[in-house]
């Protein structure tokens, strides 16, 4: 964010610079430490105390992550939810990706009329609350209304109909589906942002050789956009593994059936909250927001130094 | 244009509109059928109300049944203090870190950087435990501090972007006329800013109002309720009347609707300006 300053600002007497800094970075800086950075630092402090039936609480180091990890009772909880987030982030990627991409290739076509009126539309589930999104598709996927087994049947596929959202089988994956369905607008909108950036020269160069449109996509447009996908792939790791909102109104805290869609967020409230199985306990929260942090930080590191650096060196 | 260039035309256009009904259609099938009679909605889900059909029962269910303007007008009060807030804090705050040289000042950007990809969510315990010591606890007041917190990266991100685009010519002329550098920022700068409200809208505003953790966490009693929570616990209180649960879908989904449409050319440019590279 440094830019060369002009030398006005730069010749300003130290005691001015200094009130001018904390007129205008005060609030900020106070604000954002106060209720961001200080209650991340204090759960993770939280995290290696335990409190006892009185309330009091008492140091106990790495314990409750022995416990998170290690005991039975916790463990398979922790791991399940673990798991079941991991399948959600690989559906989110193996479908909300190309899915992006593709319809963000067809709106960059040159010569689409009403790209105003495509680019509205399906953006539109983005914007509305995952609350609201995620009770209309349990209304329209439930047998009671038949709307989805209506229109299978419409299209002579009505034998394939099954409570998806019921089955311990398919639920996981059908939640991951309505949340692609929601979510499917940002990478379309974040690469057809990034498939206008690129250079007309490019495009032309390549169409006077002879290449065709599809050949235009693969060969040159896509590879250009790969730092945009790559960015699109990391905001949709840390929005997954914090994902909480759909699991919990449509199949509640205990993400039924038989904890078959649970994941690290509705876990997590589950054990700071409590519910009707157990009783809240804020110090296991703790714990498994910090584990939930250094998954995300992992995430990130891992686009940093990996992902970023490399398409850097390949692409540009 | 040819034949070939036609046929091609008509399938992107296939499948663009394909898409846009898949987009479109719960939420279309959702609306039309709160405005029906119960055996509508289950006898032909698929048809507009007609005269036979049209009813407005869920919608007198809601009123009576839960305080919903009271959730719609405590989520407005959240959204527009947060909103104001965020803009104000934010680019008072992005104008020092661009415009000003000083010690630390890359450290504190990427201090505050942390904020855009580290979820604050993860801080709820703690959250929790300093409002209800604070005497915050069920209150909007807590709310807009956490939501300041969480826009607040995300907007000095976008606004310091904005920022650097001024010319620079601009408030070295007002600074050799000798005004001051607070007004340079209040009357030079800052309405310059207003095309990057949009932008921050997107990325900030848009999610406080849509959030359900902070108000499921932070409030208890119904008169604290947001639409977001206020609306998830009336449906599962009512989720087999099927009439007041359109309905109280609809309520939610048609507010945002409205204003996506009336602002959805500023909202796209936004998302698709600068803001993310």
């Amino acid at each position: 964010m440094a830019e060369p300053v002009s030398h006005v600002t730069a010749q300003m007497p130290r005691a001015k610079l200094a009130g001018l800094l904390l007129f205008f970075l005060g609030p900020a800086v106070v604000i954002y430490t106060l209720f961001s950075i200080y209650p991340l630092v204090a759960t993770m402090a939280l995290s290696t105390y335990t409190s006892d039936t009185s309330g009091a609480r008492s140091f106990v180091g790495l314990a409750n992550f022995q416990t998170l990890l290690g005991d039975a009772l916790w463990s398979k909880p922790f791991w399940n939810a673990l798991g079941n987030n991991l399948i959600f982030f690989v559906v989110h990627m193996c479908v909300q990706n190309p899915v992006g991409i593709a319809l963000a290739g067809l709106l960059s076509l040159p010569g689409v009329r009403l790209k105003g009126f495509y680019r509205t539309v399906m953006f539109l589930p983005t914007m509305l609350s995952v609350v609201i999104v995620g009770f209309s598709w349990n209304l329209i996927l439930s047998p009671l209304w038949g709307v989805a087994s209506g229109a299978l049947k419409a299209v002579g596929l009505g034998s394939l109909f099954a409570p998806w959202l019921g089955l311990e089988s398919s639920a996981l994956v059908t939640l991951s589906l309505i949340s692609v369905w929601q979510f499917v607008g940002i990478p379309m909108m974040l690469i057809y942002a990034a498939l206008l950036n690129i250079p007309e020269e490019l495009i032309d160069a390549a169409r006077v050789d002879g290449l065709g449109q599809f050949r235009i996509f693969f060969h040159i447009k896509l590879p250009l956009v790969l730092p945009t996908i790559s960015l699109v792939s990391v905001l949709t790791f840390v929005a997954n593994f914090n994902a909480f909102d759909l699991i919990y109104s449509v199949k509640g805290a205990l993400a039924g059936p038989n904890f078959a869609t649970d994941i690290l967020g509705t876990f997590f409230y589950r054990t700071f909250f409590g519910n009707q199985l157990q009783l809240g306990n804020p110090t296991m929260g703790a714990a498994v927001a910090t584990v939930m942090f250094f998954i995300i930080l992992l995430g990130l590191c891992l686009y940093l130094f990996l992902v970023q650096r490399r398409i850097r060196r390949y692409a540009f | 244009m040819t034949r070939d260039q036609r046929a091609r035309s008509i399938g992107v256009h296939l499948v663009l509109i394909a898409y846009s009904l898949l987009a479109v259609g719960p939420i279309l099938l959702v609306v039309m059928n709160s405005f029906k009679v119960r055996s509508a909605i289950f006898g032909s889900p698929l048809t507009p109300p007609d005269a036979s059909t049209f009813s407005l029962i869920g919608y007198e269910k809601v009123f009576r049944s839960s305080h919903i303007l009271l959730y719609y007008s405590n989520s407005l009060i959240v959204t527009l203090v947060s909103m104001a807030l965020v803009l104000l804090f934010g680019a008072m705050a992005a104008w020092a870190l661009t415009e000003y040289r000083f010690r630390g000042s890359t450290a504190l950007a990427l201090f505050l950087s942390i904020g855009i990809m580290v979820p604050i969510r993860l801080g709820s315990v703690a959250i929790l435990n300093m409002m209800r010591s604070a005497g915050l606890n069920d209150t909007l007041t807590a709310l807009v501090l956490v939501y300041v917190a969480q826009g607040l990266p995300m907007s000095i991100f976008i606004l310091s972007e904005f920022i650097q685009q001024i010319p620079k010519d601009l408030r070295d002329a007002a600074r050799c006329d000798g005004v001051p550098e607070t007004r340079i920022f209040f009357e030079v700068v800052a309405p310059l800013l207003r095309p990057a409200i949009a932008t921050v809208a997107v990325f900030t505003i848009v999610p406080i109002w849509n959030d359900l953790w902070f108000p499921l966490i932070l409030t208890s009693s119904d008169s604290t309720h947001t639409v977001t929570l206020g609306v998830q616990q009336f449906l599962g209180q009512y989720i087999t009347d099927w009439n007041s649960v359109l309905a109280a879908l609809s309520m939610a989904i048609l507010p945002v609707v409205v204003i996506y449409v009336i602002l959805s050319r500023q909202l796209i440019a936004g998302l698709t300006s600068g803001a993310v590279k």
